[in-house]
Parts: structure tokens; C-alpha cells; sequence
């Protein structure tokens, strides 16, 4: 009650009125770590505008007053070793003050003890992944806002809608009044996953994993971007998670974990050619387009798939860097066999491409 | 050396005025001459990155993207940064420092002239290679001004050219630095102790120490983000058991006395001309001596607050956000002194000081929202948001800047000569004053709000403030063209020929010397009178 009053009302004039679309101030929290961060953040402003209106006060009096023009002698003094040890140690107890709650707040924010279940979130150029480790299965969440409605290049470009470059496709849900922890880590660059109405921000590091936790309290939709910049997409690639109750929780991990199941790629399949390349459309347009484009020209940095000599040439080459990576494209590793090599056979045969296709097997032998 | 010494002896000095033509710039080893060149290098290189934000304001003016790609976007973010830093902030500091230490302490010349010279000619090269590297295949860097790895291991070959132009600008920077410490340190009057110099000198000197000692830790770091990226060392990239957040605590080990390498000679210049225009001493001169001091140790000890969100433990969260806080009571004594230093004074308001207070002001707005990203947890919201740009755009421009711009109305009667026209100047102060604000007070909303830095596109609700930030970013901008013609304009006569002390209330020994100053001063030290009279604006006598 005392934040409320202190924060909102007596300095942010347009805090209050604009509060719900997070114009002027905090997207308003919905957990406790969220909630004092914010109270954390109004007591220092309280104290800023005090010091503030001190500090300028004696300026703008100085300013005002002592001036040349109004007659005022200069009086010379240049020290005062009381008010200089004064000036010292009072801002150093005010710091104190400030220093001492935000402690207890680290601590808080740092004790991913007890979840009840944990979320692995990967960042990739340019989008995420989350794996519920708990329940497993895992999906891809990309940005929803069609390209269309960002270009406007030449005047051109549709209306934006309402939720312009903060909706994805899939996104993260989990109930309401858990303690959920996060995993972050990254499959090519430093990614940042955050959530400003929890008070939850991560680097997503590759080759390390990192964890932060959120505790929901209010039903709804959360939406955060990714914060590290992490190359050309990283204003596109989205954070939305939905919290819902535990009843259309329990709905939701039923129906993703047969989706699962039924999008598996049988590892048993014997694959024909037709098949193979149809998969690897989608695994293009849902992993490789966003850099060499949906007709395989590239552009920029990113070199073009159409007649090159890798996609041309020799398979082991085209595997391997796949599997590796080179200059900006980042390893794709993380994809399965199956995956990799249904996009390799489709770009080796498309838009005029003619070389053989790769079966799962020689990506299985490839990465040993 | 020696030889050059014999020279003056046999010859006097009738030899060594100023070659005619180019000769004269080329082959500058006088002080004066070689500050004129990084004055107006770093204008160019402020003009050169300051374009380059107005390119990310043009892109940000609404939502979608109107006229980069988003690689593009990121280059110009990049090259903003790394310009403004390197090409325009730390030349300029350099250049003042040049032009003035030798004669506010009453030497003759910067200790080693001829590295003088070569200091600063490495400097249109590297510049050279940054924008070249707009035009080379795959593009300048793009990986921001920081150069985080992976991020910097993939892009093209405009990196390998940043990389390589940050080499030479370090050089540059530790030979400018060898020169300042040994001309302070060295050269002074007789009867200047160190606790008698002006604070211009101590800020130099200090600041020439702290770039000693990181320009070759980040000149390490790039160097091994160049082996990573040719080499196949791993010392970055974790496929190979490399760390990617080892860079960024060698990059801010470097970075972060980088920030007390911009602001203490600004703090330094503002010591300078407050008194002054207040006509009293400046209050407190020792505590700046020893303020100044501890914000540089302290500078050495807090670069983990730039990475609370990489996922350090809680203990060496509160260790870095502990003495992160500790550098506010420094700063907040500098403050204090320089408003004490006008309290009860005699105050008038020439542009100089005009620049001076805005800084006094701004500069203590961006100390504010410094102290705020400095607790940890507020931190986790702000972090590579929108406040983080309003916070250092606060310290740098309002800071470094002003204090620049503050310094140049100043001292240009000692340069050129002539009087500035004080009208012109006021105009330029006022009308930098409000954009400046325009331009980056909403900043802050924007990052409370959750607007990530280093995006080219975003969301709906950050449209109005983008907009108005926008606006105020170019019409900054627009009166910085107006500064430049102000400039000429005195060069060319200004409003009549200055006197050798034009302000009222000025002391230091530079005001002993005719405007404007003659190629060679202090030929012999000034007596010990003359320098006694310039300590009055010390407070120390």
C-alpha cells in the first residue's frame, strides 16, 4: 500500500493512468519477485527526488541569486572540512539504505530451489526453443507477425496488428502458482530469455546452462523479446507465455505430448525420395529461409543455395557443414538425422539443384 | 632527441616555426599544432558517427522497417558506438589535453613531441578502416560497440577491419597517455607541486593512467577474437571448450574505466570554468584530488555490473553492486564542491558556463539512473533495455560532450584569438540543451517499459516515444552544424580580437600568455609570482 502510494501517485503523474500498457513505467508485475523489484525501484526514486530536489534547490538558488548582475559579491571561501566529511558519509548511509533491500532481493532471485517443474529454453538465430523436461516434449515458438506487416520498404507494408512483433506461433504455458525454473542456453549466440511482468531476465549462453525461475500469480498472457543482441533477427524473436490454470495445464501437456508423438519421424522408416524432400521443405522454411530466403538466393552475408558448390557437390562437404557451421551460419547439429537430412535433399534437388539426396543414415555416420 | 636538443641550443629556435602548407600538419610536433588536429579530427569523427545515429533515429521514427535491413541497422548501432567512443570523445580529450597542459602548467612542449606527431596520425587510418568496412563484403561489424562473441566470430571481414582499427587506436591512445603522464608528471613550473596543479592537469593525468593500464587488455581481447575467428583458437567459443563469457569480463575490465576515461577530464574541464564564472576558488580542491582518485581505483573493481544478467552467483552480484553503489559518494562530492564552488559567488553565464552548469545538471540525472541500473535487481529489468541507452547517452553526451563544447567556447579566444559570438554560443547551448532532453529523457520510459536496445523494429506500444526521440535526436543534430559555423566564424575574426585574459574571473597560466598563443611558450618557466597568482583559482595558495 505504502509502494502505491509512494511511487505512483507522488511522481510519475502519468503512472497510474497509463499503468496498463506499461507506457511510462514497469509492465505491471505478476509475481513476487516482479512486484519487488518494482517497490525496490520506488523507494529509490523517492530517495533520487529528495537528493534531487536538494541538489538543484541550492544550484537553481545559487544560480538565481549569487549573480553578477544583481550586485552579489563573490565571498571567497574555498573549504569547509565539516560540511566535506558531512557530504561524505551521509550519501554513504543513504546507500546503505538502499543496498540493504536490494540484498534480500538478489537472494530471492537467485534461490531456483524447489520448482515444481523446469522448462529448458534455447535460443537460436532467430528464434526459441523450450523443451519441458519434465513432461517430455518440446516445441519451437517463432515469431507470428508475418513479414508483410514489418517490411514497409517503399511505402509498402500492411497494417500492423495489435500485438505486432510480440506474438508467436507456440507459446510457453505453464499454471498459475507454480514455481517454474527456466534453463536458458543457446545453440549459436548469446540470446537473452526475459519476461518483464515476472522480473525474469537470462543470457542464454552457448555451451552453458543457466537457470532463473518465475512464479505466476495471475492467469494471462506474458510477452517479452529476446534482450542480448544476438545478430540481424534479434528484434524477431519473441518471448509469449501463457499461464493458465492447472486444469487447462494438465489439457494442454496431454495434447502437446501426443502431438509429439505423432510428429516423431520414425527412426525406423525406410524414407523415398519424394517423401524425404516434402520433409525438408518444412524443416527449410522453418530453420533455414529467415537467412537464405524461401527461394534459396540468400543475400547479404548469407550466400545463396541455388547452384552453389556445396549444395551441388560433394554430400560429405554439404553434411559437414551442416553439422558444423561456418562464419555466420551456426552449427545445426541440434536438428535429428532425419531432419537434416530431409533439408539437405531438398535443397540439393530444388530450384534447379540436381544432385543426389542424403539419407538419415549417412548424417547418423557423419556425426561420429 | 639529443640532437634536437643540440639544435635548439646552436640555433635557437628561429628554425622551428611553423613549415607553410601541409608540411606543417604532416610533420606537427608543436603542442598547439597537434591538438588543433585532434580537435578537428574528433569533430569529424563526432559529425561521421553522429550521422550514423541519426540513421538508427530515421529507422526508429516509426514501427516496421522503412529504410535499413535489419544487418544494416546493426552496423550503423555498431559503428555509432565504437566512433563516438574512439574516433570523437577520446581525440577530443586528447586534443585539449595537448593544446592546454603545457601551457596551464608552464611547460614549453608535450614531453616526447615527435611520438606526439605519430599518435596522432594512427588515428586517420584507423578511422579509415572502420569506414572502409562499410563497403567490404558482408558489411561493417555488427555485433554492437561491446564485439560479443559468438556473435562476433561469424560476421565478414568489416569485423577483422574493426578489430584492427581498435589496435591502432589503443596505440594511439597509450602513446597520448605515455606523453600527458610524463608532461604532468615532468614538466611542470617550479612551484606547481602536484597538489597545486590545476584540476585539468590531475583529471589528464589520472585518466592518461587508467588508459594505460586497460587499452591493451581490450587490445587482448580483440586480438583473441581474432585468433578464434583465423586461428581456431577457442578461447571464446565453447565447441571447442572456450568460454563466451570470458570476453565479456576482459571486455569490461577494460570497459568500464573506458566510461571514467570520458568522464574524468570532463569533470576536469568543469573544475576548470565553474570557479571562474563564479569568480571564487573552486571549493574543496583537494577532496576532487582525492575523489577523482578513488572513482578511478573504484573503476577497476565494478565491471560485473555490466553482466548481472549472464547468470553470475548472488555473492558476486552483491560484491559488484555493493561497490558500484560506493562510486556514487565520490561522485556526489564533486557535485557538491561545484555547487559550493558557486554558492555566495558572483555568477555570470557566457556560454562556457552556460555548458558547464548543463553538465553539473545532466551529467547528476544520468549519475541518478546510474545508481539505479547499479542494484542488481532493478538491473534484471533495465538490462539491454532502452534506460541502459538513456543512462550512458546521459553521462556521454550531456557528460563528455557538453564538457567538450564547454571547453571549446573557453579556450577558442586562446586559440584563435578572436571572441566567439556570445549570442551564437548561448543559441547553440539552449538549443542542445532541450533536444539533447528531447531526445533522450523518453529513452527512459521506453526501457522501464521493456523496449530492448539494438533493435531496428518494435513493438506498438514504444511507437510515441521512438517518435518524439526521433525528432529530438535530429534537431540536436541540426545545431551541431550550427556549433561548426560559430566555430569558423571565430576563426575568421569572431567578434573582434580577444584579450589575453578574456574572462573576468580567469587565473591559470594559460591567461598569461597573449591570444592568441603564440607557437612556442614558456620557453622559460613562469617565476614563481606568476605562477602563485594562477593558483587563486585553486584554492590553494
Amino acid at each position: 500500500m505504502l509502494r502505491r502510494l509512494l511511487g505512483v501517485g507522488a511522481f510519475f503523474a502519468a503512472h497510474w493512468a497509463c499503468a496498463q500498457d506499461a507506457m511510462w513505467s514497469f509492465q505491471p508485475p505478476v509475481t513476487g519477485i516482479a512486484r519487488q523489484i518494482e517497490s525496490l525501484h520506488t523507494w529509490l526514486m523517492l530517495v533520487i527526488f529528495v537528493i534531487f530536489f536538494l541538489v538543484f534547490g541550492f544550484m537553481f538558488y545559487a544560480i538565481l541569486r549569487h549573480r553578477k548582475s544583481l550586485g552579489h559579491e563573490a565571498k571567497p571561501f574555498h573549504e569547509n572540512t565539516l560540511v566535506e566529511i558531512l557530504w561524505t558519509l551521509i550519501p554513504a548511509i543513504i546507500l546503505l539504505g538502499m543496498a540493504w533491500p536490494a540484498a534480500s532481493v538478489i537472494l530471492a532471485q537467485k534461490n531456483t530451489h524447489g520448482a515444481d517443474f523446469t522448462i529448458k529454453a534455447t535460443g537460436f538465430q532467430w528464434f526459441w526453443s523450450y523443451d519441458y523436461l519434465d513432461h517430455g516434449f518440446g516445441f519451437k515458438s517463432k515469431l507470428a507477425t508475418p513479414r508483410e506487416q514489418i517490411e514497409n520498404f517503399d511505402g509498402r507494408g500492411q497494417a500492423k496488428t495489435e500485438h505486432y512483433l510480440l506474438a508467436v506461433d507456440e507459446p510457453v504455458v505453464v499454471p498459475v502458482g507454480k514455481k517454474i525454473r527456466i534453463l536458458t542456453t543457446s545453440n549459436d549466440v548469446i540470446h537473452s530469455w526475459g519476461v518483464p511482468a515476472f522480473g525474469v531476465k537470462q543470457d542464454a549462453i552457448p555451451g552453458f546452462i543457466r537457470d532463473t525461475w518465475f512464479k505466476a500469480e495471475k492467469i494471462g498472457t506474458y510477452r517479452g523479446q529476446c534482450v542480448e543482441l544476438c545478430g540481424k533477427d534479434h528484434a524477431f524473436m519473441p518471448i509469449v507465455v501463457q499461464v493458465v490454470s492447472e486444469d487447462d495445464f494438465s489439457k494442454w501437456i496431454a495434447t502437446q505430448q501426443a502431438r509429439a508423438k505423432a510428429a516423431k519421424d520414425d527412426p525406423n522408416k525406410a524414407w523415398t525420395r519424394t517423401e524425404l524432400i516434402a520433409r525438408g521443405q518444412q524443416v527449410y522454411e522453418a530453420n533455414c529461409a529467415s537467412c537464405h530466403k524461401s527461394n534459396g538466393i540468400g543475400g547479404g552475408a548469407y550466400p545463396a543455395i541455388v547452384g552453389s558448390k556445396i549444395a551441388t557437390g560433394a554430400k560429405a562437404a554439404h553434411i559437414d557443414l551442416v553439422l558444423q557451421g561456418k562464419n555466420a551460419m551456426p552449427a545445426w547439429s541440434a536438428l535429428s538425422d532425419v531432419e537434416l537430412a530431409a533439408v539437405l535433399s531438398y535443397q540439393r534437388t530444388s530450384w534447379g539443384n540436381q544432385a543426389d539426396i542424403v539419407m538419415p543414415a549417412e548424417i547418423r555416420a557423419a556425426r561420429k | 632527441m639529443s640532437s634536437d636538443t643540440l639544435h635548439h641550443t646552436d640555433h635557437g629556435l628561429a628554425t622551428h616555426h611553423p613549415q607553410g602548407g601541409w608540411q606543417r600538419w604532416l610533420y606537427a610536433t608543436n603542442h598547439k599544432d597537434i591538438g588543433t588536429l585532434y580537435l578537428w579530427f574528433a569533430f569529424v569523427m563526432f559529425i561521421t558517427g553522429g550521422v550514423m545515429a541519426l540513421g538508427i533515429r530515421a529507422e526508429l521514427f516509426q514501427p516496421g522497417l522503412q529504410y535499413w535491413q535489419p544487418e544494416f541497422f546493426n552496423q550503423l548501432t555498431t559503428l555509432h558506438g565504437i566512433i563516438m567512443v574512439f574516433g570523437a570523445i577520446m581525440p577530443a580529450f586528447t586534443g585539449l589535453a595537448n593544446w592546454m597542459l603545457p601551457l596551464m602548467i608552464g611547460a614549453p612542449d608535450m614531453a616526447f613531441a615527435r611520438m606526439n606527431n605519430w599518435s596522432f596520425w594512427l588515428l586517420p587510418p584507423a578511422a579509415a578502416l572502420l569506414i572502409i568496412s562499410l563497403f567490404v563484403p558482408g558489411g561493417a561489424a555488427g555485433g554492437g560497440w561491446t564485439l560479443y562473441p559468438p556473435l562476433s566470430i561469424q560476421s565478414g571481414m568489416g569485423m577483422d577491419l574493426a578489430i584492427f582499427s581498435i589496435h591502432l587506436l589503443g596505440l594511439s591512445s597509450i602513446m597520448g597517455s605515455i606523453n600527458i603522464i610524463t608532461t604532468v608528471l615532468n614538466m611542470r613550473a617550479p612551484g606547481m607541486t602536484l597538489l597545486k596543479m590545476p584540476l585539468f592537469a590531475w583529471t589528464s593525468l589520472v585518466t592518461a593512467y587508467l588508459l594505460i593500464a586497460v587499452a591493451p587488455v581490450l587490445a587482448g581481447a580483440v586480438t583473441m577474437l581474432l585468433t578464434d575467428r583465423h586461428f581456431d583458437t577457442h578461447f571464446f567459443k565453447a565447441a571447442g571448450g572456450g568460454d563466451p563469457v570470458l570476453f565479456q569480463h576482459i571486455f569490461w575490465f577494460f570497459g568500464h574505466p573506458e566510461v571514467y576515461i570520458m568522464a574524468l577530464p570532463a569533470f576536469g574541464i568543469v573544475s576548470q570554468i565553474i570557479p571562474v564564472f563564479s569568480r571564487k576558488p573552486l571549493f574543496g580542491y583537494v577532496s576532487m584530488v582525492y575523489a577523482t582518485c578513488s572513482i578511478a581505483i573504484l573503476s577497476f573493481m565494478v565491471w560485473g555490473h555490466h553482466m548481472f544478467a549472464v547468470g553470475m552467483p548472488a555473492t558476486a552480484q552483491l560484491f559488484f553492486m555493493f561497490l558500484t553503489m560506493l562510486i556514487a559518494v565520490p561522485t556526489g562530492v564533486k557535485v557538491f564542491n561545484w555547487i559550493a564552488t558557486m554558492w555566495q559567488g558572483s555568477l555570470t553565464f557566457e556560454t562556457p558556463m552556460l555548458f558547464a552548469i548543463g553538465f553539473v545538471c545532466l551529467f547528476t540525472v544520468g549519475g541518478f539512473s546510474g545508481l539505479i541500473l547499479s542494484i542488481a535487481p532493478v538491473d534484471t529489468q533495465m538490462h539491454d533495455t532502452y534506460y541502459v541507452v538513456a543512462h550512458f547517452h546521459y553521462v556521454l553526451v550531456a557528460g563528455a560532450l557538453f564538457s567538450l563544447f564547454a571547453a571549446v567556447y573557453y579556450w577558442l579566444p586562446k586559440w584563435t584569438g578572436y571572441m566567439y559570438h556570445e549570442g551564437r554560443g548561448k543559441f547553440h547551448f539552449w538549443w542542445s540543451m532541450i533536444w539533447f532532453n528531447v531526445t533522450f529523457f523518453p529513452m527512459h520510459f521506453l526501457g522501464l517499459a521493456g523496449m530492448p536496445r539494438r533493435i531496428p523494429d518494435y513493438a506498438l506500444q514504444f511507437t510515441d516515444f521512438n517518435a518524439i526521440a526521433s525528432v529530438g535526436a535530429f534537431c540536436f543534430g541540426l545545431g551541431q552544424i550550427f556549433f561548426f559555423f560559430n566555430v569558423i566564424h571565430t576563426i575568421r575574426g569572431g567578434v573582434g580580437p580577444a584579450p589575453s585574459s578574456p574572462w573576468e574571473g580567469g587565473n591559470t597560466l594559460e591567461w598569461e600568455v597573449p591570444s592568441p598563443a603564440p607557437h612556442h611558450t614558456w620557453e622559460t618557466p613562469p617565476d614563481l609570482a606568476t605562477v602563485q597568482r594562477g593558483l587563486r583559482a585553486q584554492a590553494v595558495e
